[in-house]
């Protein structure tokens, strides 16, 4: 590709580029985002774009493997433009179909439909389906028409033209100043008001100056980062470069956990084509003087590094350890020198708010920024929507919509009919709200009040089968695993913690316990030195607060409510067993005694029994109960 | 090894910063850190070998001992573990015969976990040599195992 080198240059290029594409022209697009892959969708693609060279439509119809526009509970999917058609649930086997039925014929694949459960009619239009249209996805929404590895295809729905928008009409400061204004704050979990970042950046003293884009998401059961990352790199890159441009760095980073090999590929790949045809490199878009690179950094995947201080020491080649913050990052951060990191979500919103603009930025969200950028929570913002639910996906919202809304509007409610328990947001750092505060509007501030936090946007549903003490395990469990052991509070705390809550689960402890416990997370919280301690004691704090009965049933009655603690579970065969014997074949123990066929013979020998479950889960006939209470 | 640790070196640049890039291509390109090439990186790169296992202990990328010909993982993701992930760790534990990080005797199986993959829609999932086996039930771990036993 040759260098664009004014804004001219871009837009004629631009011209070019739209021109050569009729809007109403047929194209198939079939998301391969990383949800999908387990579908085979790359073997969809594949075989769409066999069918359709042999109907000889080759010429006219294209396949776009693009990225995910975040409905991954009903993968693979596929949808056919300019109609919007979309098929959900698509298999390698439907592309005869799909192109002799839909492509050739127009004909409407039914089987391939979305069904909504309220209304029980099929659904045609992607706009009609319930899960998108309660969203805003101002982010999300070009995924579904990329090709993640074509500058082309960003370029031509107006790509890089926030970028040179800023290089031709603004100074740096101008372009802080508008971010401030737009009240657009941190996305990673802090919070913090990106525009005032970028001035302290800015204004520290020194010449080299560094920004970084971290793509960490250490949070388990989050994956907003690498969605965006996979499906549309450039609008991160764009994002970045606006940036570098304001805070005057010359060099950036992009971090990228180490379990998103895809992710990585596609920003590498971004880096590579944004370089060739001179959106990085020395005089940007022909601006004398401004000159920014990209460097892809692999992380060696520790949760600790996603703290900004572990993060930069780990770029310098050293273990991911935090240090004390009382000189900042944006003063002295890698190198030494002032840099400026955010999330990648944050990153992707900087083109969006310079193209339409601060108003149009605020009036989407809560509260007010005018004076002070903490005075709310402004834009949309991207959630992992998890768990027990029953449309697994990304959602993006506008901040303030609430816990219900998306929980059962967007998300379709608690999955199999269960009951819902409760909701976990701010993964590992944050907590967990009962259904008393299913109406409480999400942003920044108001989770916070509620004793748990929205964090980086990882939202888990939990239902009546979930043992909350078990969850507070988890998360320990978790944190005692990545804490990198520098302080001692962090280092034992957690681990004491975990045993404590392991007692419970295990059925081991006694009155004292919940005390401890209490103790403890107040000594982690205020003894230690990032982000990682002072915030770990969270998951249990917000559990002992919402379900402490449940943690008293563990401990006085050696009950487990939800029935998953092994020692206080037991199984047996209740009267709904018809004898297939399917459990006997089926237990690994050899705990199952009985003879085929003569219904309610089969015995569990609790001696033998470990409560591992496999009699249970393959049972047809809810015939295997499981009591509590009976510790043994 | 000595070429392939100098061709990871070149690519990485022969700076001590990029010694965790340089750590992770030797584990892309071996399955582990064999000891002789990090006793190569110490000498080309200039850094001690106690950094270079502080380092090589410290991220779980990396593996100080071959793993083996299969590697079987199980998210442990907050999404997975609601959706009973410790029950299928338990399962392969059993079904393999070993703790979950270790390596069968026969160097057939590696059983490791990791903290979500982004796929949480399939969850509980295991992936078995970078393949994603959805919605798994522990009754369903014997017959994976006994597949991928029965395809080598
Ligand atoms: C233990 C720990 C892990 C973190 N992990 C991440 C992460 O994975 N991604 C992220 O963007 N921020 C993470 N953060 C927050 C970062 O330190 C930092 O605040 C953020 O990247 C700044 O960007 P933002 O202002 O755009 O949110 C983490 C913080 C801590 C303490
Ligand atoms: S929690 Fe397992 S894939 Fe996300």
């Amino acid at each position: 590709m040759q260098q664009i080198r004014s804004m001219k240059e871009l837009e004629s290029f631009r011209e070019g580029l739209v021109k050569g594409r009729d809007p109403d022209r047929k194209f198939i697009s079939v998301c391969t985002g990383t949800g999908c892959q387990a579908y085979k969708c790359d073997d969809l693609v594949a075989n769409l774009r066999a069918e359709i060279k042999r109907v000889g439509l080759d010429a006219e119809i294209e396949t776009k493997a693009t990225g995910c526009p975040g409905f991954c509970e009903r993968g693979t999917l596929v949808t056919i433009y300019p109609e919007k058609i979309f098929y959900q649930r698509v298999r390698p086997e439907h592309a005869t179909e799909i192109v002799e039925r839909t492509l050739v014929k127009g004909e409407i694949v039914e089987e391939l439909l979305f069904v909504d459960d309220a209304t029980g009619k099929t659904i045609v239009n992607e706009d009609d389906v319930p899960f998108y249209k309660q969203q805003q996805q101002e982010l999300l929404g070009p995924n579904r028409i990329l090709d993640p590895t074509s500058l082309d295809d960003y370029l031509a729905i107006g790509g890089y033209g926030a970028l040179s928008k800023v290089l031709n009409e603004l100074k740096p400061d101008d372009v802080i100043d508008q971010i401030t204004a737009s009240g657009l704050r941190g996305r990673g979990g802090g919070g913090f008001p990106a525009g005032v970042k970028w001035r302290t950046c800015r204004d520290a003293p020194g010449d080299i100056r560094y920004v970084i884009c971290n793509a960490d998401e250490g949070d388990p059961g989050a994956f907003m980062d690498r969605c965006l990352l996979e499906a549309n790199p450039h609008s991160i890159l764009e994002g970045m470069i606006i940036g570098a441009y304001a805070i005057g760095a010359a060099e950036g980073y992009v971090y990228v956990r180490n379990e998103y090999p895809v992710a990585a590929a596609n920003v590498g790949l971004a880096v590579d084509k944004a370089r060739e045809a001179g959106l990085l490199g020395k005089n940007i878009l022909g601006k004398k003087g401004f000159d920014f690179d990209v460097e892809i950094i692999r992380g060696g995947g520790a949760f600790v590094c996603g703290e900004s201080t572990a993060l930069m020491a780990s770029i310098e080649g050293f273990v991911g350890e935090p240090r004390a913050k009382h000189i900042h990052t944006v003063e002295q951060g890698l190198n030494d020198k002032p840099t400026n990191l955010n999330n990648v979500e944050t990153w992707a919103n900087v083109p969006l708010i310079m193209n339409k603009g601060v108003d149009w930025f605020t009036a989407i969200g809560t509260g007010d920024v005018s004076e002070n950028p903490w005075g709310g929570s402004k834009g949309t913002k991207i959630f992992s929507l998890v768990g027990k639910v029953k449309n697994t996906g990304l959602v993006e919202v506008p901040m303030g919509i609430t816990l219900r809304k998306i929980i059962y509007d967007i998300g379709g409610g608690v999955s199999d009919g269960k009951k819902f328990k409760g909701v976990q947001t701010g993964g590992p750092s944050g907590g967990c709200l009962p259904e008393a505060f299913l109406d409480q509007p999400v942003d920044f501030d108001e989770l916070t009040k509620a004793g748990s936090m929205m964090g980086s946007g990882g939202m888990i549903v939990l239902d009546e089968d979930t043992c909350m003490v078990d969850f507070a395990r988890y998360f320990l469990n978790f944190l005692r695993d990545e804490s990198c052991g520098k302080c001692t509070s962090c280092r034992e705390g957690l681990e004491q913690m975990y045993q404590l809550t392991d007692d419970i689960c295990e059925g081991r402890a006694g009155p004292d316990h919940l005390g401890l416990l209490n103790e403890l997370a107040e000594v982690v919280k205020d003894a230690s030195l990032c982000a990682l301690g002072q915030t770990a004691a969270n998951p249990v704090l917000s559990t002992l607060r919402y379900y402490r009965d449940e943690y008293e049933a563990h401990i006085y009655r050696r009950e487990c409510p939800a029935k998953v603690c092994k020692p206080l579970i037991r199984f047996s065969i209740n009267s709904e067993c018809n004898g297939c014997n399917l459990c006997l074949r089926n237990c690994p123990y050899d705990a199952i005694t009985g003879e085929k066929k003569k219904g309610d013979t089969y015995k569990i020998d609790q001696e033998k029994c470990t409560q591992c479950r496999i009699c249970f889960e393959s049972c047809k006939f809810d015939a295997v109960s499981i009591d509590t209470g009976v510790m043994r | 090894m000595e070429e392939m640790v100098d061709k990871i070196i070149e690519q990485n640049g022969a700076k001590e910063s990029a010694l965790l890039a340089v750590l992770m291509d030797i584990q892309g390109e071996y399955n582990y850190l064999p000891r002789p090439a990090l006793e190569l990186v110490s000498k080309k790169l200039g850094v001690s070998m106690s950094r270079i296992s502080y380092m090589a202990t410290f991220f779980t990328a990396f593996s100080l001992e071959e793993r083996g010909k299969h590697i079987t993982t199980v998210c442990m993701g907050t999404a997975c573990h609601v959706r009973g992930a410790t029950r299928l760790v338990e399962e392969l534990e059993r079904v393999l015969e070993i703790k979950a990080g270790e390596t069968t005797d026969d160097k057939q199986f590696t059983l490791e976990t990791v903290n979500c993959v982004g796929a949480c829609a399939l969850g509980p999932l295991i992936i078995t040599d970078g393949e994603f086996q959805g919605n798994m039930t522990s009754p369903k771990v014997s017959r994976l195992i006994k597949k991928l036993r029965k395809e080598d």
